[in-house]
């Protein structure tokens, strides 16, 4: 029997008045990945910044446990100790701080005990390196003048550093191209083990290629409609959501 | 419904702690309050003034009593000169050595860390307290290059004393506005510095200004001459312990930066919110000479400060960099103005200021580019940034370009806080504090890396920002 990580119950969450989560249920324990599957507007991004706490989501019903404890209405930065992280969508360029000292703090502020720095900047480099991320960028200032792809690598470089229990990945393969999507697969496939979780985001079954998926849920105007194993995401890369309603 | 607003984890105050300790009042002579003939004639008896600085000062209250205080900027109603004491002198005479610092007073300097820095990393250091300058000394090797690093009262009467003559208030003139007059009628303290042709001197030379006393005035006066082809850095630091009553500070800095010399002149003015900071500053620059301004505005309740390059000389540069943090009760009007006057000069303006719990920080930057400054270019760019909503920035350019033959640029921001590089960066594991914190310090960071090493330390202490350098 596996511990559990994650327990979404009757989740409903509205932003500036809209509902988007209208009960959603979701179960996630360790060593699972998880994929969300579902159209544009269903609500997708929306259970990834509510897992987080964005204060601009309203949670008016239902809760979210982690390791048994409710955080339905922790505060993003103790959800973040506590061991959830969220690779995002579009990461926010911030100037002046550089990735470097971004990613020290964060370390800091995660494990919440001095910051064995040699350690680190070896570990750093070597991430880095394995990330095919230029060593220059460890200076520049968070994702200031990065492409798209760069800023994902540089997400999966935080969640490679910062070692959290739980990742979500929210639309890590959008915008990036082959090879990139490999080499960031290759980098979800090292962080992943028999201790952590996955929930990835996703209308692209590349970045799943490297992964061991064992569960993939359809979301859909709110609510998870559908619960397989891997063979859903193949069936709908090849027909789409549509043949998967006409099926029903 | 939770929001960043409702939880009470604004970016900390200013940690004014090491600034607010205050000297028992303990004068050595003080002038009655006010401004009167006899107050002017007394300060010039005081300080045995040659003739012509006496007669200078009584025509500059001549011109201070037939101007207005200024109406077009922030508030100087709670300035009462009838109120102000416009000279103290400390109980010492100005010494060179440390130790003969009355031990009050080196303490106060103490905690300010000027004298550890001039062990560490300055070339010389003057240190006013009141109304006089306390200290002055500059390393023998330095002295033997031919600098001159001294006080305003010792340079009148100096070997110098002809050069100072010729310069004292000729960029910056008693009638430009009535503080100017006033500064001229009761000016006391301050520093001269002459580095002459071809001398580089490589580690700074510091004056720092402290005002001890309540209801006090500061008129300390700064020139500067940075002869053909020589380099100086000159730092200016200031700071006050807060009172309930105004305080004035209207002092003048008279930079003159010759043919191909370069000159770079920086502040971190930390008065105490009782502190109407009415300074003003003005550099003259000759060919190919190069004018940097770096400018850390942090402390008073009402600051008016524009300096002012004039580019005389065909090819010459300034370049201003400066930071503006207004927190509460303070209403900080701050900016730069230029001067091309001459074919192929250049100017760059690049200044940042935040404003929070209710400060004012307004911009306001004036640049003239003259018929005859073919070729010249210009750019000013402003970013301005809002930590809530009680909180205000302004920005306020003029431009007078009278030549086709330019190159002219502007840039404005005016922007709040990102909630969104908040939740970025607490996603992270950052309380909402440190992220804001990190993130007023990255907008500052390009300003900070401009100032002295001690000042970004003291800059960053001062912003209480536990950021960027902090760790590791």
């Amino acid at each position: 029997m596996k511990s559990g990580l994650l327990n979404i119950s009757d989740l409903k969450v509205s932003v500036e008045g809209n509902n988007i989560l209208k009960g959603l249920n979701l179960t996630i324990n360790k060593g699972e990945t998880h994929v969300i599957l579902g159209p544009n507007g269903a609500g997708k991004s929306t259970l990834a910044y509510s897992v987080l706490g964005h204060p601009d989501y309203q949670v008016d019903g239902g809760k979210i446990v982690f390791e048994g404890e409710d955080i339905t209405d922790e505060s993003t930065d103790k959800r973040a100790k506590k061991g959830i992280f969220l690779s995002f969508q579009n990461p926010e360029e911030i100037n002046g701080i550089t990735m470097v000292n971004f990613l020290k703090t964060a370390k800091k502020a995660v494990s919440d005990k001095p910051l064995p720095v040699l350690k680190f900047h070896k570990e750093m480099n070597q991430k880095m390196d394995a990330l095919s991320i230029n060593p220059d960028y460890a200076e520049r200032y968070i994702n200031v003048g990065f492409s798209g792809g760069e800023k994902k690598k540089a997400e999966i470089l935080q969640m490679l550093m910062l070692n959290p229990k739980l990742a979500i990945l929210d639309e890590t393969d959008s915008g990036l191209d082959v090879d990139a999507v490999k080499i960031v697969s290759l980098g979800v496939k090292e962080y992943k083990n028999e201790e952590n979780a996955l929930l990835i985001i996703t209308h692209n079954a590349r970045i799943l290629d490297e992964l061991d998926v064992d569960y993939v849920h359809i979301l859909e105007n709110g609510k998870i409609v559908r619960t397989a194993g891997r063979e859903l995401v193949d069936f709908i890369s090849k027909n789409g959501f549509t043949a998967l309603e006409n099926q029903e | 419904m939770r929001s960043f607003e409702e939880e009470k984890t604004d970016i900390a105050e200013i940690d004014r702690s090491v600034y607010d300790i205050k000297d028992k009042v303990d004068a050595g002579y003080t002038v009655q309050n006010g401004l009167t003939r006899e107050i002017v004639e007394e300060i010039s008896r005081t300080k045995n003034d040659p003739e012509w600085m006496r007669e200078f000062r009584l025509k500059a209250l001549e011109i201070y009593n037939g101007l207005d205080v200024p109406t077009w900027g922030p508030d100087l109603s709670g300035l009462n000169m009838e109120d102000i004491t416009t000279y103290i002198r400390p109980k010492t005479d100005m010494q060179m050595d440390w130790d003969d610092v009355p031990d009050y007073i080196k303490n106060t300097f103490d905690r300010l860390g000027i004298p550890e820095a001039e062990k560490s990393s300055l070339a010389g250091v003057g240190a006013q307290y009141d109304s006089e300058v306390v200290y002055h000394n500059v390393r023998e090797e330095v002295a033997a290059q031919g600098v001159v690093y001294t006080d305003m009262e010792s340079a009148l009467t100096g070997e110098y004393a002809d050069m100072v003559k010729e310069h004292f208030m000729k960029l910056l003139k008693p009638g430009d506005h009535k503080f100017n007059a006033l500064h001229g009628a009761v000016w006391s303290g301050g520093s001269f510095v002459y580095v002459p042709p071809g001398v580089h001197v490589d580690i700074p030379l510091q004056s720092y200004f402290r005002l001890n006393a309540p209801g006090a005035g500061q008129f300390e006066h700064t020139l500067i001459i940075v002869d053909k082809g020589a380099y100086l850095h000159f730092i200016e630091g200031c700071s006050a312990p807060k009172y309930n009553v105004a305080n004035l500070h209207a002092g003048c800095v008279e930079l003159y930066v010759q043919e191909g010399a370069r000159l770079r002149y920086s502040t971190i003015e930390n008065w105490s919110k009782n502190m109407y900071n009415l300074n003003s500053k003005r550099a003259m620059v000759q060919k190919d000479g190069i004018m940097e301004w770096v400018s850390g505005s942090f402390g008073s309740h009402t600051s008016y400060l524009y300096p002012m390059s004039i580019l005389k000389g065909e090819n010459s540069r300034m370049e201003f960099t400066g930071i503006t943090f207004a927190g509460n009760g303070q209403n900080l009007d701050t900016g730069a103005k230029v001067v091309h006057a001459a074919p192929n000069t250049k100017s760059h303006i690049s200044t940042k200021s935040i404003s929070r719990d209710g400060g004012v920080s307004t911009f306001r930057s004036s640049v003239s580019i003259l018929p005859q400054a073919k070729g010249s270019k210009t750019a000013t760019s402003c970013e301005s940034l809002m930590l809530d909503s009680r909180s205000r920035s302004d920005t306020i350019p003029v431009m007078d370009i009278q030549t086709d033959d330019a190159d002219v640029g502007h840039e404005a921001k005016i922007g709040r806080i990102s909630n969104e590089a908040i939740f970025y960066l607490m996603s992270r594991g950052l309380s909402e504090e440190d992220a804001k914190a990190m993130i007023v310090g990255g907008f500052a960071e390009p300003i900070a890396k401009e100032l002295p090493m001690e000042y970004a330390v003291e800059m960053n202490n001062l912003i209480h920002l536990e950021m960027i350098g902090s760790i590791g």
